[in-house]
């Protein structure tokens, strides 16, 4: 009856639990890595591994790269990892302030140490680069065809209007990598030049994303054509068969995948040897996997490449832009901060004043460019769509920065300012500007 | 016939009650109040000096963007109410009211979309239903017209009515079920009949379940994260609370502002759903046979109703359908199928698949007793007895549903971090029993609206009559409340168990090695990279079908023990 029912639950439960507890390891040694890799990568390594180190038993923590450096500052206190594994230089940049890395340069020969002039390695040595990632774009070709659109080759193409509704980008609040894709363009083409690239890229945005890989899925799947994306999410969405392509502009740059061993690492010699191992040409090897499909330091692996796959050492990625991650650190979550006010938050305002300028422009040009009135509308409206609530200097500005991103770390610690009011205040001049360059655009328009 | 929500006098030498209060206390207190207050102290934290202070608050009513996603909050929660009722109602009250064939795997396969995790749910959606989804493809081709069913608010109503409506039907059908058949044929001899009967009788007797799912989905739409998050739709406070917390941390107070709001408004909504309730009394004293008279449909009525029932179905089992093609599918891009079959997925998913089950139905197995215990002491608690300041703890279980489940695994690690695990010497935070913890907390609140749903429904006469004849307070629990809710606690169990076994938002902060992942964890990871979208989808088609199993085993129990409880209720009759 009910109660042989509730039982019955219970002994299953019970059982269940018996046999949770019976998975034990007969590894002498172990190795937690945390990383925001997929398992597609971390597999191969872990398996390769563990291969050549039987005795040790390898256990991948997944985490994205903000939470696992969240978890990795939480849990500092009484740390049972050893290697933190993950893209973007910034978040090991801010482990590192915080003095949880340990450090450690592997010795492997053979593995490039700087390209291009610009060290691969953290110069005090916490952490070393692994791979190489540029930045650019994928499109899925089944949707070209469909909305017969051509194929864009540089960062301001995706601005025109013919791509209007077609693009899909990840916030950088969100997505390390895509916080480095919009460092390289403020950085390659100026802070306001860059901002403005990228403003009207957004404003051709189907859907701002929340995790990286919403974008290379939406490409993949077809919800949108063209997804701004790191190298490798193109190279392994056509190494699994979709239809797609992908291609570096000319304002890209090849940043360093890194892997540091975290400070007072329990298992730290197997973590050592994790990283040799990554750095030996067998390891190094392994990057070329279908489904992984990244560029490594270790220059002679490169006989081996599969097809398709640039090798960065013989120039066939022309990197424009030499990547300051100090620059990059020191701004980093007010990049962010600007970027979800103006753009994640009022996408929707955005893309109106978008529309209507690309709308008023077309008119314009319909009716032979001549009408100065409509001109001057036009360019106010741009003037304001790109008004910036900042200018780089205040950025850059280590004591603005700091209202962003200060952890008080003493009781008598003081910080001028909120984020919050500071980005309501933002949020307040960004709408009026965005309502007013629609409506100057389409006063211009309606000229016609 | 006096009110079964008013208690009612407590005999000397009572500290049971308060005993079992008091654990109660203790659990929640330990695992709930601790970890978000942890937190919430943020909130009130002048970001730069520590002090107490309103000022975030201030700063949050005066953004513009919050008080649009507190609005746009409340419109999809309310909106996603009214339409996951249109999909409950019909399914709840045909396969109560009418003798079926296989109404039971009408009901299991209309629970199925809960166990469906949102963010796979959602690729499936956005496949069939996305702008250049299977649905739009033929569309355009046909007709070259295109409908939004997934852009903006819209997409996340859509989704969401299709995730969270078994919740209503569940509530409803328990109640449906419970409803004594006498007061119906009064109504009949009265000469109601029809609508009017359904709408004068029937509907009000089953308002309890009905308001109890409603409730549950309103605030769960209203406190969800990832949905809106995979339709990426941020101008919510849940995506807000959580796009906060976790890129910007602790200098920004304002996510753990928002997610004191959305404790305060869900609490707040429950609260209105119980002022609701007040005073009315649903319990029936006799047990005329179990449920209402069910009655043979003529032809054209079955018709009628299988058309109903199937098209609801279809739309609801559509992200599941999608989920299937994409497990069996090669390459699926912009295109109405995918290019062609394969059985290769399954294979991947397999070797990897074993330790995520095994853990997911431990973990979720073992949160779903913790929870109808849990649930049936405070039901019992709040309802039967005059502890004092009873229904805060209901308050305080309730509100386990407004704190984002980023917030609880951030409370966790801070509060049970420093705390080693007698034996084993490991912080209490990467134990995976605090997984399990995580997960009663968060579904308890699931567990208790169906145990006191349950509980309603039952007369305290016939504990009164227990207790006159000799038998003890726990003697009558054990003997005649407990049996007599049966239903509805397994009914409890279920919906735990099930969306236990789904979570992702608190697992994700607290898993901390692979071996102990449960099957969430191990979908996510699938579905982070290209070539892992066919085995991700080829692991949820099986999560589905486990849960699913799980589920029909589940409501064959019930049926089982409600058709021996009338026997012995017969018998019992015949015997007076």
């Amino acid at each position: 009856m009910v109660h042989k029912t509730l039982r019955h639950l219970g002994t299953g439960v019970a059982i269940a639990a018996m046999l949770a507890t019976a998975t034990a390891h007969a590894a002498d040694d172990k190795l937690v890595i945390v990383t925001s890799f997929p398992s597609d990568l971390t597999d191969v390594f872990k398996n390769a591994f563990m291969k050549e180190n039987p005795s040790i038993s390898v256990e991948v923590v997944n985490k994205s790269t903000s939470s696992g450096v969240k978890y990795l500052i939480e849990t500092a206190q009484n740390n049972q990892s050893d290697i933190f594994w993950a893209s973007a230089p910034d978040a090991f940049e801010v482990l590192k302030e915080n003095s949880l890395l340990a450090k450690y340069e592997s010795s492997v020969s053979g593995v490039a140490t700087e390209l291009n002039g610009y060290p691969i390695n953290d110069p005090d040595g916490y952490y070393s680069g692994f791979a190489l990632s540029g930045y650019g774009f994928m499109w899925n070709e089944r949707y070209m065809d469909a909305y017969k659109l051509p194929e864009p080759s540089e960062w301001e193409d995706l601005a025109k209007p013919v791509y209007n509704g077609h693009v899909g980008i990840s916030a950088p609040s969100r997505s390390g990598t895509t916080h480095l894709t919009i460092e390289t363009i403020l950085q390659g083409e100026g802070w306001e030049k860059g901002w403005q690239t990228i403003r009207d890229i957004s404003g051709n945005a189907k859907t701002i994303t929340e995790r990286s890989f919403g974008v290379p899925d939406g490409v993949n799947s077809g919800s949108f054509g063209i997804g701004i994306v790191i190298d490798f999410f193109g190279f392994s969405s056509m190494a699994s068969g979709f239809p797609v392509d992908f291609r570096y502009p000319s304002v890209t740059a090849l940043v360093p995948a890194n892997i540091g061993v975290i400070n007072n690492a329990p298992n730290s010699e197997p973590a050592k040897k994790f990283i040799d191992f990554l750095m030996s040409e067998t390891g190094q090897g392994l990057l070329f996997d279908p489904k992984i499909m990244r560029l490594p330091v270790n220059k002679s692996v490169y006989a081996n490449a599969p097809k398709g796959l640039p090798n960065p050492f013989d120039g066939s990625i022309k990197s424009e832009v030499n990547f300051d991650t100090a620059v990059s650190q020191g701004r980093y979550n007010v990049v962010n901060s600007l970027f979800d006010v103006m753009v994640t938050y009022r996408l929707e305002d955005l893309r109106a004043a978008t529309v209507a300028i690309q709308e008023a422009e077309a008119a314009l040009a319909e009716n032979g460019s001549a009408n100065a009135e409509a001109t001057k509308l036009i360019a106010d409206a741009k003037a304001l769509l790109h008004t910036l609530p900042i200018d780089e200097a205040k950025a850059n500005d280590p004591e603005f920065a700091a209202i962003f991103k200060t952890k008080r770390k003493k009781q008598t610690d003081k910080v001028e300012g909120r984020q919050a009011e500071i980005e309501q205040e933002w949020d307040n001049q960004i709408v009026q500007n965005y309502q007013k360059a629609a409506e100057l655009a389409n006063t211009a328009r309606f000229m016609f | 016939m006096s009110s079964a929500a008013i208690a009612r006098p407590v005999r000397f030498s009572s500290l049971g009650p308060y005993m079992v209060a008091g654990i109660v206390v203790l659990f929640l207190g330990a695992f709930l109040l601790v970890p978000v207050l942890k937190v919430i102290q943020v909130a009130f934290q002048d970001p730069s000096s520590g002090s107490l202070t309103l000022v975030n608050f201030q700063d949050f009513f005066n953004s513009s963007l919050f008080r649009q996603s507190f609005f746009n909050s409340v419109y999809v929660s309310g909106m996603s109410v009214v339409f996951a009722s249109a999909f409950a109602l019909p399914l709840a009250y045909f396969t109560t009211r009418f003798n079926f064939s296989g109404s039971v795997i009408i009901q299991t396969l209309a629970f199925v979309p809960l166990i469906m995790p949102p963010f796979i749910g959602a690729v499936a959606m956005q496949l069939l239903f996305g702008s250049n989804g299977s649905v739009n493809l033929l569309l355009r081709d046909w007709f070259g017209v295109d409908i939004p069913f997934m852009e903006g608010l819209n997409g996340v109503i859509f989704v969401q009515s299709i995730h969270y409506f078994p919740f209503i039907l569940i509530n409803l059908s328990a109640s449906l079920q419970n409803i004594d058949r006498s007061m119906e044929e009064a109504g009949q001899m009265l000469g109601s009949s029809g609508f009017r009967l359904f709408r004068r009788i029937v509907f009000p007797l089953a308002m309890p379940g009905y308001i109890a799912g409603a409730s549950l989905v309103f605030v769960k739409v209203f406190d969800d994260l990832g949905t809106p998050l995979l339709l990426n739709v941020n101008t919510m406070l849940a995506p807000q609370a959580y796009l906060r917390i976790s890129s910007i941390g602790i200098s920004d107070p304002m996510g753990y502002v928002i997610s004191c709001i959305l404790i305060v408004f869900s609490v707040f909504a429950m609260w209105v759903a119980f002022l609701g309730m007040r005073g009315k009394d649903y319990s029936t004293t006799q047990k005329g046979g179990g449920g209402l008279s069910k009655r043979d449909l003529r032809s054209h009525e079955a018709i009628l109703c299988y058309v109903v029932i199937f098209s609801i179905l279809g739309i609801v089992l559509a992200p599941h359908l999608g989920l299937l093609l994409l497990s069996f599918g090669s390459v699926w891009s912009f295109s109405v199928l995918p290019d062609s079959f394969t059985t290769g997925h399954y294979g991947t998913a397999f070797t990897s698949a074993w330790t995520f089950i095994k853990n997911t139905l431990i973990y979720a197995g073992l949160a779903g007793v913790i929870d109808i215990v849990l649930g049936t002491a405070i039901a019992y608690v709040v309802m039967r007895t005059n502890v004092i300041g009873r229904k805060w703890l209901d308050y305080l279980a309730v509100s386990a549903l407004a704190v984002p489940g980023v917030v609880l695994g951030i409370g966790y690690l801070r509060v049970f971090y420093g705390v080693n695990m007698p034996f084993t010497d490991q912080p209490m935070a990467t134990w995976w029993g605090i997984i399990v913890i995580a997960l009663a907390v968060r579904r308890l609140p699931y567990a208790l609206r169906s145990c006191t749903a349950a509980l309603q429904q039952v007369s305290p006469s016939l504990e009164e009559a227990s207790e006159n004849l000799g038998a003890s307070k726990f003697r009558t629990v054990r003997r005649i409340v407990v049996p007599l809710m049966a239903s509805g606690l397994v009914a409890g169990f279920v919906t735990s168990f099930s969306t236990a076994a789904v979570e992702l938002s608190a697992t994700i902060m607290l898993v901390s090695t692979e071996n102990d992942a449960p099957l969430a964890y191990g979908l996510y990871l699938f579905m982070q990279s290209a070539a892992g979208r066919g085995p991700g989808a080829a692991l949820g088609v099986m999560a589905v079908i486990i849960v699913g199993l799980a589920t029909y085993l589940s409501h064959r129990m019930v049926d089982r023990a409600r058709q021996q409880r009338s026997s012995m209720e017969q018998a019992a009759g015949d015997a007076a």
